[in-house]
């Protein structure tokens, strides 16, 4: 059985257009949320995306006229990759694209695509992106909710395990469009000021907007983490609600330990979902609390960029990789006061500290929940 | 886990007709793909009133499953779900959007909004049957055997479950298409790509 490696990685995200210059804005804890304005005047919180940015650096390399704005964000994050790497795709050449609603906004009488109706099928992202490049193999589309982006992660590595891919070029992304904003208004789970993770203060979500590709990988490079173990459960408890056990969390820790041959004692630093919905965070805590992992090192990464859907996961682990690869711990923006059950030991500044092995997690609508184990290579 | 694996059940739901390993198990008259779902439940004569709050993709996805999995024996085994489809949850996503045009009804249901994603399905048939395995949902033009065959065999190789319910379910407009299988230790039909294409193609 083969080794699993992250290798290069890049995103586009409200701090920036390189993990680097997002990375050092974490560090000076500068937010890309901001307030916005809907379509019906009322105004919101958001981390979005400079478009004029996009179509300045698409054009490029393209006719920013063709493609939806997150098609061209993915492109310009999967070209980034492939020059930095190299990479000659084969016909082992694996291309996953992650995203929780794609091309939704295409479905818009506003939106430029409106009347190409294919536009709005997943499949024909994942034809955009193959077709650009040239990848040999059909795109494998993983839509599963707000863990998309980690699972793409456990799924490029179980692929390069197994040896039926030499590597895989994962890109994962997602927009704020009214369609998500009203639908998850209607769940009236949207804060009116930037989100609070973890807080007792804390209102609900801020949506986010964000691309993130990395290359996973058989052979490893020094910037290589590796990724040590991966698990994905179900809470088999509500399809809208947490499970109040954190059950599939839990579950998902352990397989992902299991398969890491880790003990949790050795985790370093945990890299959470924290959305700041009251029982998304209290169930990560309980889950936490249950795995006699409290006492680890802990943030949320949604007070900078909000809740970038299918694209969380992804960004998340390239920050974890950064936070690993300078030794620094990420505070976790807009906590104060703890406001969960359990004591979880919630980043409060950034700090140095010696990192080698960190925990993603996310969890989602449906009951789903993902955990990948990354750790530092030794050479 | 080194044994063989095998196709150990299917079952294909499509044309107003419910194919259990092959066999015709039940038909019906009505083309309207709700309705037809309706019969099918009142078929398989279970009481779960959850049924009729879901969209009709995990409505596809739940009766499928019904039909392979033992309710008395999926309690302890570790099976994990991973489907695929062509059209995501655009049959709801469209219905969804249709309301937020309509400015009277700019903020419907949430219970609307979260069969917004296709993996609600996985999440219905998980609480049905209690299973908290390993999940995935994944999209591609047509059903894929070489990704499906390859997905399958890496869960179950690397020991992340027990068995692994999998397949297509697709809805569209007015077309529905089901076929879905369990994989495991036991049964007759190797598990290969070549057999899971063929499967498809009955």
């Amino acid at each position: 059985m083969k080794e699993a490696f992250i290798t290069y990685h890049t995103m586009i995200s409200s701090l920036g257009f390189s993990s680097e210059e997002n990375f050092n804005q974490l560090v000076s804890e500068n937010t890309g949320i901001k307030k916005h304005i809907r379509e019906n005047g009322e105004s919101y919180y958001s981390s979005q995306v400079d478009k004029q940015k996009v179509n300045q650096e698409f054009s490029k390399i393209g006719n920013i006229d063709n493609f939806t704005t997150l098609e061209k964000m993915m492109l310009l994050s999967v070209e980034k990759i492939l020059k930095e790497s190299e990479l000659k795709i084969s016909d082992k050449t694996g291309l996953i694209i992650a995203t929780t609603k794609g091309n939704i906004d295409t479905l818009s009488s506003k939106s430029n695509f409106y009347n190409d109706k294919k536009r709005s099928y997943l499949p024909e992202l994942g034809k955009q992106i193959k077709t650009f490049f040239n990848f040999k193999n059909e795109a494998i589309v993983l839509s599963n909710a707000c863990v998309s982006g980690v699972l793409a992660v456990a799924v490029a590595q179980r692929f390069v395990k197994d040896d039926v891919y030499d590597e895989v070029i994962i890109v994962s992304g997602d927009l704020v469009s009214e369609f998500i904003l009203s639908g998850f208004t209607s769940f009236q789970a949207i804060s009116d000021e930037p989100c609070k993770p973890f807080s007792k203060n804390r209102t609900g979500i801020t949506i986010g907007e964000a691309v993130a590709s990395v290359l996973g990988s058989s052979e490893k490079n020094k910037n290589a983490v590796q990724i040590l173990g991966t698990g994905s459960c179900n809470d088999a408890n509500h399809i809208s609600g947490p499970s109040r056990t954190g059950e599939g969390l839990v579950l998902s820790v352990q397989s992902a330990l299991k398969e890491a041959n880790l003990e949790s004692d050795a985790i370093d630093y945990i890299s959470a979902h924290g959305t700041a919905t009251n029982y998304n965070d209290e169930m990560e805590a309980v889950a936490f609390g249950r795995l006699g992992m409290l006492e680890i090192p802990i943030n949320s990464l949604k007070g900078y960029y909000g809740h970038t859907l299918g694209a969380s996961g992804l960004l998340e682990t390239i920050i974890g990789i950064e936070s690993l690869k300078n030794n620094t711990l990420i505070s976790s923006l807009g906590f104060d006061e703890i406001g969960v059950s359990e004591k979880i030991n919630v980043i409060e500044k950034p700090e140095n500290k010696e990192l080698n092995v960190f925990l993603k997690t996310a969890s989602g609508f449906g009951g789903c929940n993902t955990v990948v184990v990354f750790g530092k290579i030794s050479d | 886990m080194s044994e063989k694996l095998y196709i150990q059940k299917y079952c294909s739901i499509k044309n107003k007709e419910v194919y259990v390993g092959g066999k015709l198990m039940f038909s019906s008259e009505t083309s309207i793909a709700k309705d037809f779902f309706k019969s099918v439940y009142q078929f398989l004569d279970i009481k779960y009133s959850k049924f009729f709050k879901m969209d009709n993709l995990s409505k596809l996805a739940f009766l499928s499953a019904e039909f392979l999995l033992d309710k008395n024996v999926s309690e302890e085994k570790n099976t994990a779900i991973i489907l695929s489809n062509n059209a995501s949850s655009l049959d709801t996503d469209r219905k969804y959007q249709d309301s937020i045009n309509d400015s009277e009804n700019y903020y419907p249901s949430p219970a609307v909004f979260v069969y917004t994603l296709p993996n609600i399905g996985i999440g219905e048939i998980s609480i049905r049957h209690q299973l908290k395995s390993e999940n995935g949902f994944f999209v591609f033009e047509n059903y894929n055997a070489n990704f499906h065959y390859n997905y399958e065999n890496s869960l179950l190789q690397n020991n992340k479950c027990d068995s692994v319910l999998a397949g297509w379910v697709n809805i569209d407009k007015d077309s529905y298409e089901a076929f879905l299988y369990l994989v495991s230790e036991r049964g007759e039909i190797e598990h290969t790509e070549e057999n899971l294409k063929q499967l498809y193609n009955l």
